[in-house]
């Protein structure tokens, strides 16, 4: 079976994450096999994925951590005086 | 030194004994979703100072409703929950933004067109050490719509299972799925060109004589 782009389109977020069904995956693969634009567009994408995933885009402001369970205790202070 | 109470001791564990009376205990079992509270509140209120607040406060409700968590969900989901309910609250009460429905799927029936590129050379991680590479990359987020951008931050940022997703968000498998998709798409469609123009800039500052 041949597919065009906006078919495979559909499947990159399959693709990625290894869900789709073998038979698929396949025809997917071949056209991504000879299409630099869906090949450009699947790596891209996974390119965006993982910037970001990265733990550095979202970091937690500096001494949230403390102020967090500081407000807890008082919270805590409330019920158990 | 304080005793590391909780070692050894299931998330389960630890949570009837803080519904016990240990409740000392619900500082160790709350901090591995720091992170994670504090994310989602930041992609609802879009600034650090309220979503510390939302997440603060998602704490707080947690612990005060914690007799009525059930075992059959995960803690991680149910936190994620209550966090989501308190950053609409907050955001309905401020009335900063008109919330947007549930169940609006923009462009329901048509797919998302990528953006087109001819060839593309990989990004390196090292990219999001730099401020504007962060902030484009935090705005396309923020601005994905609410339905997509949740599944998008518990699954491929928080690293939630399919499943978690789909019980955090309270949605069926094939929901997650096809939200999750469209997220990808439309970060791509956004980021990729803008990622690879500033990529670029960056190289000619580096090395000038390329």
């Amino acid at each position: 079976m041949v597919i065009d782009c906006k078919h495979v389109w559909n499947y990159i977020s399959e693709y990625l994450d290894g869900t789709l069904p073998e038979e698929t995956r396949d025809t997917v693969q071949k056209h991504l096999d000879h299409c630099e634009i869906c090949s450009a567009i699947l790596d891209s994408t996974r390119n965006v994925i993982i910037l970001t995933a990265d733990d550095r885009v979202f970091e937690l402001p500096v001494g949230f951590s403390e102020r967090l369970h500081a407000r807890i205790d008082l919270e805590f202070m409330r019920i158990e005086p | 030194m304080k005793v590391p109470q909780t070692l050894n001791r299931t998330e389960s564990e630890i949570i009837a004994a803080v519904l016990a009376g240990e409740i000392q205990l619900y500082h160790d079992l709350i901090r591995p979703y720091e992170r994670s509270v504090y994310v989602m509140a930041l992609s609802y209120m879009k600034n650090e100072a309220d979503a510390e607040d939302v997440a603060q406060e998602a704490f707080v409700r947690a612990f005060l409703k914690l007799s009525s968590f059930r075992a059959e969900s995960k803690f991680s989901t149910w936190l994620i929950s209550i966090t989501i309910n308190e950053a609409r609250t907050r955001l309905r009460r401020q009335a900063l933004v008109r919330m947007e429905p549930l169940d609006q799927l923009p462009d329901e029936d048509k797919g998302i067109s990528p953006a087109l590129l001819r060839d593309w050379r990989e990004i390196p991680s090292e990219a999001v050490e730099r401020e504007e590479v962060r902030v484009l990359i935090q705005r396309a987020v923020e601005q994905l719509p609410e339905i997509y951008r949740q599944v998008f931050l518990l699954r491929d940022v928080e690293e939630l299972t399919i499943i978690e997703t789909a019980e955090a968000l309270n949605i069926s498998i094939p929901s997650v799925k096809v939200r999750l998709h469209r997220a990808r798409m439309m970060l791509q469609k956004q980021l990729a060109p803008q990622l690879r123009t500033v990529n670029r800039t960056s190289k000619r500052r580096w090395l000038p004589w390329s």
